[in-house]
């Protein structure tokens, strides 16, 4: 904590507000720079996402995605690693999930299927980590450089088992053929008709989510693991000294982190599309990134982001069909924007809020 | 003589909120002298120094420079009327020349070469009249400590200061390179300069300056003609109370060796030896120090006799066994289960994690021990328990275990570290410059502790470069130079021999004099 100790409202609340009013403020712009009402705009992107029952599952769908990758990231953070390997680690958890579903979906229940798909996912998902874990722990070779590098390769790898191992027989998809019902999550409209999400493939794989939300507090603030994770972040000369083995934290983080991103394939593959397929990812593992600063690495926070981020996705969907001058290209720009100012920009008011918000005794304690 | 002075402060006030760090500061620096600032770490020294060179503003009051009252807005601006500040951590560019970084920030255009030469000229001028001799060419990294000092002096007297203004100069130095320094001092005073020395060591200001005023708790208590005073009035006066200089203590009662390290060397990463051959035992109940200038292999013996740092060759015997260091694969928790307690030199980098709160750091490293946990679990309230405990007995302010530690004095924060360290009752404890930072008031406390624990039958194994320190805790010194042990003493010894053997002067009387009963 270099910027000196802030109280919590402000920290979490008033700087993440003001972050997020200067992205609107700027994407207010650009929408009446292209000739629409900023206030319309608004209007329509929050009734999109927050209106009705069923954008709010797609709202909340798309959340469930950010909040794996977001506590991947979140994890990886902690111990002052940046995984920007999400969205591989993701892809190729889809492998697992996607095992375990054709494996079992003709014989049990899809709550039998369901702990394979979820060790399934997290084990894919880490194997992918582990690569790069390993050469920055024993080698030094950065996680940013080689996780990327390994997106790379995952897309390709997934390119090959879709199109030539795992293909359909018959068909010119590049995708499994389509999970029976032993490998379908239920659909939340299934489970709660009463809510009307109607078409919206929110499913049960949400509360998997939240579960792992769980499970990433108690593991970060109540382990020893988290507390060697935790200080190897903060300090890791310090972390040295207490007799904490860089290697062994980077590589543990790294598969914890990988094991999240992997299990986001559960909300997509057997949430939602029912069979492993091309490009599912879409860009959700890089999200992560953004969402993990905004919720500044806890999970509580990664929810909140994880739903705003939802928010964006469905009601720029909705904003693009309603004012056609608003491209999905405009959407991305505003995504964009929140991403600029929640994450790189994270910096900006935080030095004009510190010299406010600071007590005084701590600057005197600086400055002997 | 009433002559005009370099420097006058009236009534300077600066708050941080409700924390007053200057009150009414009234200051008069004679042109021409050397004038010397003491107070404790938080006293407002640096504040005030901080307001003169531009980094802060005063609240209220005035600043007037050679008669004119000025306002200071910038360091370019203090610059501009002739301050120049050398400051405790070098300003320097390791990879640039001396003249490079002489020039820099000061370039005459765009282009270097005409500058530069115009620069080498000045320079030469500045070296003979001051008698500041350093090569022009040599890259910084290549200058020992003394050297990088006297360009930053250079950097200083290039931009035509009137005023020097050195914080805690000597901090780094050996005893020879600080005295060399004090004559640097006494050039730039007869050549009509002033001199503004910020520090905390008494024996500094009373060797080298003028006059000395005392800061405590942010005003000005009391200024001095340095002849008409004396240490023990400074230091008085600095703390508000008398204080112990010297350690009351027993004479030590040594037993068995506890700790013995054979023929231990270490190479860093650049394949530079960096401990060379060194053989040393602690018994029980007694304190070996180990003094040295930094930067002479101290750190590297701690951190490798503590598991962190991995030797090439040498042998351990601790806890009733026998270690070979040059293949062991123990880290510092292994070591820590060898009852092997360590302070480490430097509380921010390695002691502490500042982010965390002090509970969460009164466990680091034995945050694995059954009495913090419960399987993967942490033992929250085992912890928080013991951390209350530790507050209490080591006085340790604050006394509220969820604050962060970044938010204690650097006082409080060594008492953390060492209430760590001590409270799980090691058989022997490593101890790295345990003072460094620390007000008088927790060092009395501190050293108290230490010579508790050797009274207790502790070995302990002390480094510092406070040559103070070490003598007065000491029952047994080591010197320290270029990786070797050059030397042993007893409790007893004189300052200006350790000094010597401190700079590297062979030592051919060791075994003659130097003898412990």
């Amino acid at each position: 904590m270099s910027g000196g100790q802030l109280p919590r409202w402000v920290d979490l609340g008033l700087i993440p507000f003001l972050n997020l009013s200067a992205a609107f403020l700027v994407s207010g712009l650009v929408v009446i720079l292209i000739g629409e009402n900023p206030l319309d705009a608004v209007k329509v992107l929050l009734w999109g996402s927050l209106g009705y029952a069923e954008g709010f599952g797609f709202t909340l769908f798309y959340a469930t995605n950010f909040i794996f990758t977001g506590l991947a990231v979140a994890v990886a953070f902690h111990a002052g690693l940046f995984n920007i390997g999400g969205e591989g680690q993701a892809y190729v958890g889809g492998l697992g999930v996607a095992f375990a579903c054709l494996a079992l979906d003709q014989y049990v229940p899809w709550y039998v299927t369901l702990p394979f798909a979820i060790l399934g996912s997290a084990a894919m998902g880490a194997a992918w980590a582990f690569i790069p874990a390993w050469l920055q722990a024993k080698r030094g070779s950065h996680v940013v450089i080689t996780t990327i590098m390994f997106n790379y390769i995952s897309f390709s790898f997934m390119v090959y088992l879709l199109g030539n191992v795992l293909k359909k027989p018959g068909s010119m998809q590049n995708e499994t053929r389509t999970f029976e019902d032993g490998g379908r999550l239920p659909f939340l409209n299934d489970v709660f008709p009463s809510f009307g999400f109607g078409y919206a493939p929110v499913n049960l794989s949400l509360f998997v989510a939240l579960a792992a939300c769980v499970a990433v507090w108690f593991l970060i603030w109540r382990t020893k693991l988290g507390y060697e994770i935790r200080s190897f972040g903060a300090n890791a000369t310090a972390a040295v000294y207490a007799g904490i083995s860089p290697v062994r934290i980077i590589v543990v983080t790294m598969l914890i982190s990988g094991g999240l991103a992997g299990m986001m394939a559960i909300n997509e593959i057997m949430g939602s599309q029912h069979r492993l397929l091309i490009d599912f990812v879409t860009g959700y593992g890089f999200v992560g990134i953004a969402v993990a600063l905004m919720g500044r690495a806890h999970p509580v926070g990664i929810i909140l982001a994880a739903v705003l981020f939802g928010m964006l996705y469905q009601g720029g969907a909705e904003l693009s069909f309603e004012m056609p001058n608003i491209t999905r290209d405009m959407i991305i720009v505003i995504q964009g924007l929140v991403i600029l100012f929640a994450g790189a920009l994270e910096h900006m008011f935080r030095p004009a809020i510190v010299r406010f918000f600071t007590p005084s005794q701590a600057l005197a304690a600086k400055e002997a | 003589m009433s002559e005009i002075p370099a420097i006058e402060l009236r009534k300077i006030n600066k708050s941080f909120g409700p924390v007053h760090a200057n009150k009414d500061i009234d200051l008069v620096v004679k042109k021409g002298s050397i004038h010397g600032i003491i107070g404790e770490n938080g006293a407002g020294k640096s504040t005030l120094m901080s307001i003169l060179y531009g980094f802060y503003h005063a609240d209220d009051g005035d600043i007037i420079i050679k008669g004119k009252k000025v306002t200071i807005a910038d360091s370019k601006a203090a610059i501009g009327m002739g301050i120049g500040m050398v400051h405790q951590h070098f300003m320097l560019v390791d990879n640039f020349s001396v003249l490079e970084n002489v020039v820099l920030g000061a370039e005459d255009s765009a282009l270097l070469a005409g500058g530069l030469s115009r620069a080498r000229t000045e320079l030469k001028r500045l070296e003979e009249e001051y008698e500041l001799r350093v090569d022009p060419e040599a890259l910084i990294q290549d200058l020992p400590v003394g050297l990088q000092q006297r360009v930053e002096i250079l950097k200083a007297l290039y931009r035509s200061a009137e005023v020097l203004i050195l914080d805690e100069p000597t901090g780094v130095l050996t005893p020879a390179e600080a005295d060399h320094l004090f004559k640097i001092l006494d050039v730039l005073k007869n050549q009509g300069k002033t001199v503004l020395l910020i520090t905390h060591k008494l024996r500094e200001i009373m060797a080298v300056t003028d006059t000395v005023s005392v800061m405590r708790r942010g005003e000005m208590v009391a200024t001095r003609e340095t002849g008409n005073t004396s240490m023990e009035e400074l230091a008085e006066l600095m703390v508000g109370r008398s204080v112990l200089l010297r350690v009351d203590k027993e004479p030590a009662q040594p037993e068995a060796p506890v700790m013995e390290v054979e023929n231990l060397t270490v190479t860093d990463s650049r394949g530079v030896q960096v401990v060379k051959d060194v053989s040393l035992s602690v018994r029980a109940g007694e304190i070996v120090g180990i003094a040295g200038v930094s930067g002479n292999g101290q750190s590297e013996l701690l951190e490798t006799l503590s598991g962190i740092r991995r030797a090439t060759s040498g042998t351990l015997k601790i806890h009733g066994e026998s270690i070979d260091l040059g293949t062991s694969t123990l880290d510092a928790a292994d070591m820590r289960k060898k009852n092997m307690g360590h302070v480490p030199e430097d509380r921010h980098r390695m002691g502490l994690i500042n982010s965390f709160t002090e509970y969460e750091n009164s466990i680091l490293g034995y945050h694995r021990d059954p009495a913090y946990s419960r399987g993967l679990l942490m033992d929250l309230a085992a912890i928080k328990k013991n951390a209350v405990a530790e507050i209490e007995k080591y006085d340790i302010r604050p006394p509220n275990p969820m604050l962060k530690t970044a938010n204690f004095s650097g006082g409080n924060q060594q008492k953390i570290v060492l209430a760590r360290e001590i409270e799980r009752d090691p058989e022997v404890l490593l101890i790295g410059q345990p003072t460094r930072g620390v007000d008088i008031g927790a060092i009395e406390f501190i050293h108290r502790r230490i010579v508790e624990l050797r009274d207790a039958g502790k070995g302990i194994l002390l480094v510092s470069v406070e040559l103070d320190e070490i003598r007065a805790l000491s029952d047994r010194v080591l010197v320290m130079f270029d990786g070797k042990i050059v030397g042993e003493r007893g409790s007893n010894a004189d300052e200006g021999e350790l000094g010597l053997l401190m700079a590297g002067v062979e030592d051919n009387r060791m075994t003659a004099e130097g003898g412990v009963q």
